[in-house]
């Protein structure tokens, strides 16, 4: 294998690798959104269960690595192509109407996909992580209750509310178009493909995107028609509330008010 | 009968004086253009006007053999798609009916950091040739031609491998490609042999050797978009890439 992961093939391989990976990640992260919509309380045993394990500690860590290898990748293959393009472009091109509209925009697609992401590490994930780092023990007590946030950050905040909601189904829809190329493209780029298999995988990365996408989409949207009901005790603390509210921002804490 | 009325035309063309040159468009008129005449036959008359009047810059230098769709010499980018608006044919079958009288047509070379234009619309494509050299052969003693079913094959595999060996070395697929890529000329050449048996031998040492070769002429890495696939003259599938991919992947592991 000595040179392999330099060859062009290699490095392709890499990203055909860490892109499955995230997709598995991505598939999971829906089934445990999905709680949520039949069940507040199972679905913050499902955030306690995750947030407080050396092993979700340890899968956070090898899914930001498959994070960082997919971007850092992305930005490597995309100077590099750029320059074996050369510098003269041409005076028009037309290309076919079937060269996908995704595939000759994955890096703008994934830029605009990571930078939900922050916003979504934020809102959740940071919350949720580092309680315990925040500075008081209350926050704890919310740290464990998901359905608090979503309902939170979809439904109680008024306009921001609403705009969070549209941003979330923007970055759902750059999501779909980047997972609709880049489903059946690593499996292609893993060699795992033919004449057959082209327009098969190709329907699968449709229907696949389209479930998930839509998925998610479907819990912001019933979030913020107000669907999600905080379960009763687990947010009754009202200094762990305020304590949780010291750390957002002044547009949160006013919309609290 | 009445007279067929010709094409009068406005053409915008792509001149450089030579590879360190700095390159533009110039726009010609050409009259009276037939609608039977073939693209580089126009490119032919455009030329005669130009030696006739003393046109300084010359007359257009571009790349043409055979004129039948086979040598994949003609290379010409025609109002932004490689060997113009009609698809599965090369430059030298496309007609001149499928332009509109009054029409303005784009000519550029091929623009791919694998291709430096050498002057006008000739590029050089020795790159490609330089990629077959690193491995696109079988190595076999020669003699007198084997019986043709002395080794069976597929049809399946017979029919993969044709289509594969159809592809001409045109260099559309590059000249298209927004990475510059030359995956689907290199897996088109790995496929057609490592289909058959006499490739085989040495599937793996060519798809080592063709990929490392195409990478070292600084061909970009593919991203899928199939956009080389629809505009080959030959169609020749992407589906060939996962093969090379495959080829490459097995060939690695056995190190």
């Amino acid at each position: 294998m000595k040179g392999f992961f330099k060859s062009s093939i290699g490095k392709k391989l890499i990203m055909s690798i860490s892109g499955l990976f995230l997709i598995l990640f991505l598939l999971f992260h829906l089934c445990m959104n999905a709680v949520v919509l039949f069940s507040e309380c199972a679905y913050n045993s499902v955030c306690a269960f995750l947030g407080s394990n050396w092993y979700a500690v340890a899968g956070t860590v090898i899914l930001a690595a498959g994070f960082l290898v997919h971007i850092v990748y992305a930005f490597v293959l995309t100077i590099q192509n750029r320059k074996a393009r050369g510098t003269d472009r041409y005076d028009s091109q037309n290309l076919p109407k079937e060269v996908e509209f995704a595939s000759k925009n994955m890096l703008v697609l994934g830029i605009i996909i990571f930078c939900g992401l922050i916003t979504h590490f934020g809102q959740f994930w940071a919350k949720m992580m580092f309680a315990d780092l925040i500075g008081c023990e209350e926050a704890e007590s919310l740290s464990t209750n998901g359905a608090y946030w979503i309902n939170y950050y979809f439904h109680e905040c008024g306009a921001l509310s609403i705009v969070l909601t549209v941003v979330y189904l923007i970055w759902f829809a750059a999501l779909w178009l980047h997972l609709n190329h880049g489903f059946w493209s690593a499996f292609h780029t893993a060699g795992l493909s033919n004449k057959t298999w082209i327009p098969r995988l190709k329907c699968i990365a449709k229907w696949f995107s389209t479930i998930v996408c839509l998925g998610f989409a479907v819990i912001v949207i019933y979030a913020a028609c107000g669907g999600i009901k905080v379960p009763q005790g687990c947010c009754k603390d009202k200094q762990a509330v305020e304590c949780q509210q010291s750390t957002q921002t002044p547009c949160q804490q006013e919309s609290n008010k | 009968m009445s007279e067929n009325k010709g094409l009068n035309l406005t053409l915008k063309v792509w001149r450089q004086k030579d590879r360190h040159s700095k390159g533009q468009f110039k726009e010609y008129k050409v009259e009276n253009i037939s609608t039977e005449a073939s693209f580089l036959e126009m490119v032919d008359i455009l030329n005669e006007q130009l030696i006739n009047t003393n046109d300084p810059d010359g007359p257009v230098a571009f790349d043409h053999d055979c004129r039948e769709g086979i040598c994949g010499m003609c290379s010409l980018f025609i109002n932004g798609r490689a060997h113009g608006p009609d698809d599965a044919i090369t430059t030298c079958q496309l007609h001149m009916r499928k332009f509109k009288d009054g029409e303005t047509i784009t000519i550029e070379p091929w623009r791919s950091g694998g291709f430096p234009v050498i002057k006008d619309l000739m590029v050089d494509r020795s790159a490609y040739d330089k990629i077959m050299q690193a491995g696109g052969f079988v190595s076999v003693s020669t003699g007198g031609v084997p019986d043709a079913n002395a080794i069976p094959i597929p049809k399946a595999d017979a029919d993969e491998a044709m289509d594969a060996a159809a592809c001409i070395g045109c260099g559309a697929c590059a000249a298209t490609c927004k990475n510059g890529s030359a995956m689907l000329f290199v897996s088109a050449k790995v496929s057609q042999l490592a289909l058959l048996p006499q490739g085989k031998v040495e599937a793996a040492k060519r798809a080592k050797a063709m990929v490392a070769k195409m990478d070292e002429l600084g061909f970009g890495n593919c991203t899928n978009t199939g956009a080389c696939e629809l505009e080959c003259p030959k169609q020749v599938s992407i589906s060939h890439i996962a093969r090379l991919n495959r080829e490459f992947l097995k060939a690695n592991i056995k190190d």
